[in-house]
């Protein structure tokens, strides 16, 4: 059982989260309200990641984040710290190809909001954080709830990009995922079998809890 | 956090920039408010975030700072055997990350954080030293050897020429032959070179299933969906392989050499080189030797400068 890999999945499923919940909120919140031409487009490219073959995105984001490319080179030089193959990196990475996971939930959880009710909440003076936080946020909190789990489960499985960006260094990049494929080459089949449960169990319990709060919240309105 | 920021960051808040900028974004945010408090948390988010390579690094120096070593899958048990020798050794810590020696080449280009390349092919050690990213020309460790690696059950004879193949070939025995990927695994290139030798690989083309590498391949030859598959010596004799099928050699001449160099990379630690002379001792090469390594003749095994 190689848990530094674990560690490191649980690590970056954080950090992601702790990137992604945010900028997915707001996102989320202004996709579903705002009305302009344009609009279909925008919310193709916030599902593209969902449907382009991760090979494609890692390819896309090695070479955009590579040493020789001028963001690369930006970072390195500035902030001192290389984006491939290197944790930061697999941040960056997973918070983009987390994106649709993230704010389509989101979004539909505000779009099943009734405008009205926020016109309401205005009119009997509570502010635009009061309206966000007391009057949107409950009423969408079992959208925003599957998001984190969604995403969270989601780059604890991810194969593909952290293949392409990652490179397989212990303890830097080699997640659980990539354990489990190096284990598989490697003969060690029982060390594959390990991890490859608990990834399963994981999952399970995760979508299976998100689906059973959502559900009380739910009743409980 | 957010209060305290806002006690105290009225001033920044106030700002003409902060204002123009916000006004321009406040049709998005919805309100001054949010945004205000938007960018307050992404300020803690930033904050909190710059800490994780910090931690990161700092538990990293704990454990000493640890060897990365990029080696070619061949190497797999070999050096998962003289690995914690090593360790034990020098109280260095080594990261061994095993994959295609073509990958780890690109990979290097790219800026890959490894200290010591171990290529199955030297090629690719010289493409690197001349890009100027190797300390030196490195050193030749080994030369591999491949040859025909038939699992248990399976109706293929483990034959090194070859010529059960290819009657394999012609009574249908044959439905799937794994090797590694030609185009950029050096255990795959050689196969390539010596199903071409007998004239096979035209007929043997379409029934390939290619590994990503030769463990890969080893792992897909042993798996009973295939016949079999041209694997490393070095993978075919170690006891976790050794018990799943029968490995016959295919003969050194009908291939170019699989000269094995290493090399260390320029931003390298002493300790590097401190892995280059240890794999040298004769220790090592015995080691090398029972994993089915073939010796390099003595002047070669000098460190080339």
């Amino acid at each position: 059982m190689d848990t530094q890999a674990l560690w490191l999945s649980f690590e970056l499923a954080t950090a992601t989260l702790a990137v992604l919940l945010p900028l997915g909120l707001w996102a989320g919140r202004w996709l579903a309200r705002a009305r302009f031409t344009g609009k279909a487009l925008l919310e193709a490219a916030v599902v593209l990641p969902l449907v382009l073959p991760p090979t494609v995105l890692g390819y896309y984001l090695l070479v955009a984040l590579g040493g020789q490319s001028a963001i690369g080179a930006w970072v390195a030089n500035v902030l001192g710290v290389q984006l491939t193959f290197s944790f930061a990196g697999l941040l960056v990475a997973s918070v983009v190809f987390n994106i649709p996971f993230m704010v389509q939930p989101i979004q539909r959880a505000f779009e099943s909001i009734p405008r009205d009710l926020a016109e309401a909440a205005q009119v009997s003076g509570l502010s635009a954080w009061q309206i966000f936080w007391r009057v949107e946020l409950p009423l969408a909190w079992p959208g925003v709830l599957s998001a984190c789990v969604l995403t969270f489960v989601h780059t604890l499985g991810e194969f593909g990009v952290v293949l392409m960006m990652g490179g397989n260094i212990p303890g830097e990049t080699r997640t659980l995922a990539i354990a489990i494929y190096d284990k598989v080459q490697g003969f060690d089949l029982a060390g594959a079998h390990q991890m490859a449960g608990v990834l399963l169990v994981l999952s399970l319990v995760a979508v299976a809890a998100s689906f059973f709060a959502s559900a009380r919240l739910v009743v409980k309105r | 956090m957010y209060l305290a920021l806002n006690n105290r960051g009225n001033a920044v808040f106030n700002h003409p920039t902060f204002v123009l900028l916000m006004c321009s974004r406040s049709a998005c945010f919805g309100s001054w408010h949010l945004a205000r408090v938007w960018v307050c948390w992404w300020a803690c988010l930033c904050l909190g975030l710059s800490g994780v390579p910090l931690v990161r690094a700092q538990s990293g120096a704990a454990t000493g700072n640890a060897l990365t070593v990029a080696a070619a899958s061949d190497l797999k048990f070999a050096l998962d055997e003289l690995g914690p020798v090593f360790e034990r050794q020098t109280g260095h810590r080594l990261k061994l990350v095993y994959g295609s020696s073509g990958n780890f080449y690109s990979q290097l280009l790219q800026g890959a954080p490894f200290h010591v390349f171990m290529s199955a092919d030297e090629q690719f050690v010289f493409r690197l030293a001349d890009a100027g990213l190797t300390a030196n020309r490195g050193r030749v460790y080994a030369l591999g050897r491949i040859g025909l690696l038939v699992p248990r059950g399976s109706p293929l004879k483990p034959d090194g020429e070859l010529k059960d193949l290819a009657a394999a070939l012609q009574d249908g025995r044959l439905k799937k032959l794994a090797m590694a990927n030609p185009e950029h695994a050096p255990y795959g290139m050689r196969a390539r070179e010596a199903l071409q030798h007998v004239g096979l690989w035209a007929a043997v083309a379409p029934k390939l299933v290619l590994g990503e590498n030769v463990s890969q391949a080893a792992q897909f030859a042993t798996s009973g969906s295939t016949q079999g598959g041209i694997v490393a010596q070095s993978l075919a004799v170690a006891p976790a392989v050794s018990g799943l099928g029968s490995f016959a050699l295919i003969p050194a001449s009908w291939h170019q050499p699989l000269v094995q160099r290493m090399v260390v990379l320029k931003a390298a630690p002493p300790a590097a080189h401190q892995f280059e002379a240890f794999l040298a001792s004769d220790a090592s090469l015995a080691v090398l030797k029972r994993y089915g390594f073939e010796l390099p003749a003595l002047p070669a095994a000098m460190p080339i400068k």
